[in-house]
């Protein structure tokens, strides 16, 4: 039997609702960010870089596109011999199965491959979120701690304090309180959704909380209160660099948008942190000479003929000439042609934006959303987001 | 679909004269066209044609050519079955490598004997193209060929450094010169040759034991005559890259949008070794046109006409026209490039300028600080 010290847990069933059109065919996890990746990508990228070699990824929601992306981890150097990455999706047994109830339930349907590899420590993260974070310096503080559990935490404004779970703690970092989403929150430690724990600990707790009527089987809002209640030794683990919730078609603008900065709060040039991702392998892009490019993203394959401004292209995009971009995500394949004006959009991936169209503007209260696959016709104005 | 196709991709005494390009590396893994190796385009070829058992036979200079390749997985060439096989020269003593190619034949012929696959292309590294084999194959069948030979209809050729190919009216190579030769002829030979395994192994062991080492120098160009020869005319685009003037040109025609369509797409993609390196940087000020440009860029300044290799930095006033830049080359504020190579990894300081011509540019050799 292959032993791991500590595994890590990837949950990537988010179904992402309120990215709308751009999920209609696939999960969260799997939606493109940064002009480049997957989100993902960043998650999987850092259990790599913390030294972290098995991986079980839990999928659920709409897994056909997160499957073939995933394959059998090369891109992440995760098709490894004994570890590596396995898809875990619900599956049957003899006494039927079910579909994974909640985050907490998922681990427990696939304790039975935790037992495998006899870790240690589980670490458990989410395939929602945008960081770069090593978490072998969330294991070291957890043994420092002798802790049951660490969650990962970040300071957050107090303004947005009750949209998180806020934990409160006294000067060892220990957990006095936990809140999902306080009204009136006593701390701005927000949890990041990251969690490890001394396995036998979850396990223990896992068990009781399917035994439990009513439990929403919720890490959140059931495993970490309840282990509180009991007086386990829960800590917490400051994070101080960049984190984003990327739930929101809002939010996704705005992480794409947060790259363009001169000096980026999420680098991703660090040589000794790359985020890896599946590799299109498209050749080198090409800026045509009626082209004008500035404070911008663009990824390989992409043929540029307009101008394009504050945007960021993913591969094989292609602006035709005379086209106007400025503030705005084109996700890969979408073609755009001549003379088109898109402003404080996102185009989702193999769309098409016709001749002269216009697509949101500078003044526009939301921000305007072509989803995956559509076409837009020649001279078409669409300067509201798509319900 | 398989094709009954074996290929060898044969660096042993590839004609070049690529001067400071090649010191430190041999011809097939010069830098090409942003993100490429030469070698790229003839293995992408064969891989898209159908094929998957491909050997290298390396030769002098094959570090580079080892971490390149690696395990083959970037063509898809980690196979159980097949796959690639880098073939480092099996020699006795120094005077091995002055033999010729037939020699180093012979000494891989495990690799033929081995597989049930019929046919054999023997290519080359330096030939820029994207080309689908098996095509050549069904030609070389239907036509009955002893040997098929891929050419091009080349006039305006005379850049890189080519064998030319004389033809009669049925399309058969009734003549062929080295590239130093008088051969008056609009035909270029892209050192593609398709035969039969077993008609190669009998060249390889005949013309050595006639006391002669050069494949098509000695095993193929004197048989014009006795086995039939044809030429097979390759419609798409070509670049002859192997010497200095010919890798100029040739990079800066991937600048016209219709050859970067063509060489890049058509009729397969061109594979390489993945960097991971993010979507390319341009900064506020930048001004970036008619130019080729790789991922992990990062440019504020000013850049025409040029082809910029992946992980470059241009700085703020500076401004690269009709260049090349490898790998990780950095341009200092208010720099100034004009008709220049830079090979991976130079730094052109702040306020340098570094000029060459249109027919004869700078080179400036790896790791370079100017």
């Amino acid at each position: 039997m292959h032993k791991s010290e500590c595994i890590a847990m990837l949950l990537a069933g988010g179904e992402g609702r309120r990215l709308g059109v751009l999920t209609k065919d696939l999960a969260k996890p799997a939606v493109h960010f940064g002009g480049k990746y997957r989100i993902i990508d960043f998650t999987l990228s850092n259990c790599v870089n913390s030294g972290i070699d098995t991986v079980g990824v839990l999928t659920q929601y709409q897994p056909l596109v997160l499957n073939r992306y995933l394959g059998i981890g090369s891109p992440w150097g995760l098709d490894r011999r004994g570890g590596g990455m396995h898809v875990l999706p619900p599956y049957v047994r003899s006494k039927g199965g079910t579909w994974y109830k909640g985050t907490a339930n998922a681990i427990y349907q696939n304790m039975g491959f935790i037992e495998g590899y006899d870790p240690e420590y589980v670490l458990i993260i989410s395939g929602d979120h945008i960081y770069k974070m090593d978490y072998d310096e969330l294991l070291e503080s957890h043994k420092r701690n002798r802790a049951d559990a660490t969650i990962a935490v970040i300071t957050v404004p107090w303004a947005e304090a009750s949209r998180f779970g806020i934990l409160s703690v006294d000067e060892d970092d220990r957990v006095v309180e936990f809140a999902e989403k306080p009204k009136q929150p006593n701390s701005n430690l927000a949890s990041m959704g990251v969690y490890i724990f001394s396995w036998k600990v979850l396990k223990e707790a896992l068990i009781r909380d399917e035994a439990t009527q009513g439990s929403s089987n919720d890490f959140g809002k059931d495993i970490i209160p309840t282990l509180l209640e009991d007086g386990a030794r829960l800590f917490t683990h400051r994070f101080d660099g960049y984190w984003k919730d990327v739930g929101t078609i809002d939010s996704l603008w705005e992480a794409n948008m947060d790259l363009l900065e001169d000096e980026p709060a999420l680098n991703l040039n660090d040589r000794s942190w790359r985020i890896y991702s599946v590799n299109p392998n498209m050749p080198a892009h090409y800026l045509s000479p009626t082209s004008s490019v500035q404070s911008s993203l663009i990824n390989e394959g992409c043929v540029v003929e307009g101008t394009v401004n504050r945007s960021v292209l993913f591969q094989c995009v292609t602006v035709g000439e005379g086209s106007f971009i400025e503030d705005s995500v084109i996700m890969p394949n979408a073609k755009i042609g001549k003379n088109a004006r898109i402003v404080r959009a996102i185009v989702g991936d193999g769309a098409f934006v016709g001749d002269g169209c216009v697509i949101g503007s500078a003044d526009a209260a939301e921000i305007a959303v072509v989803g995956s696959g559509d076409r837009i016709e020649a001279e078409a104005k669409l300067e509201e987001a798509k319900s | 679909m398989k094709l009954p196709l074996m290929g060898v991709i044969n660096l042993i005494h590839e004609t070049e004269d690529m001067g400071p390009l090649t010191s430190a590396r041999c011809l097939a893994t010069v830098p090409f066209g942003a993100r490429y190796r030469l070698i790229d385009f003839v293995l992408s070829s064969m891989v898209n044609s159908g094929m998957n058992k491909v050997a290298v036979f390396a030769h002098t200079k094959y570090r580079s050519l080892m971490d390149h390749l690696g395990s083959g997985s970037n063509w898809d060439l980690h196979s159980k079955q097949s796959g690639l096989f880098v073939l480092p020269p099996s020699i006795e003593d120094q005077s091995d490598f002055g033999k010729g190619d037939l020699y180093q034949f012979y000494r891989h012929r495990d690799y033929f004997a081995r597989s049930p696959l019929e046919y054999v292309v023997v290519a080359r590294s330096h030939m820029v193209c994207n080309i689908d084999f098996a095509k050549v194959l069904d030609q070389h069948r239907a036509r009955g060929s002893d040997i098929t030979v891929v050419c091009k209809e080349w006039p305006e050729a005379a850049t890189g450094l080519t064998r030319k190919a004389k033809l009669d009216a049925d399309g058969r190579i009734v003549d062929m010169q080295d590239h130093f030769g008088r051969l008056a002829s609009d035909v270029v030979s892209m050192e593609m040759y398709v035969l039969r395994k077993e008609l190669l192994l009998d060249l390889v062991d005949t013309s050595l034991a006639q006391g002669k080492d050069h494949f098509v120098r000695h095993a193929v160009m004197p048989r014009l005559g006795e086995l039939k020869v044809d030429a097979y005319m390759h419609e798409g685009f070509l670049g002859v890259v192997n010497n200095i003037p010919s890798y100029y040109k040739h990079s800066l025609e991937l600048l016209d949008p219709n050859v970067w369509n063509e060489l890049f797409f058509e009729p397969g993609p061109i594979f390489t070794k993945v960097k991971d390196e993010p979507p390319t940087r341009y900064r506020a000020g930048s001004s970036v046109t008619g130019s080729l440009i790789a991922n992990g860029c990062d440019i504020e300044g000013r850049v025409e006409g040029s082809i910029l290799f992946r992980g470059v930095k241009v700085h703020k006033d500076a401004v690269v026209r009709n260049s090349i830049v490898m790998q990780n080359g950095v341009i200092g504020e208010h720099g100034l490039l004009s008709n220049c190579i830079l090979d991976k990894e130079v730094e052109i300081r702040s306020d340098q300028q570094l000029m060459g011509a249109s027919d004869l540019p700078y080179i400036a050799l790896k790791r370079k600080i100017i």
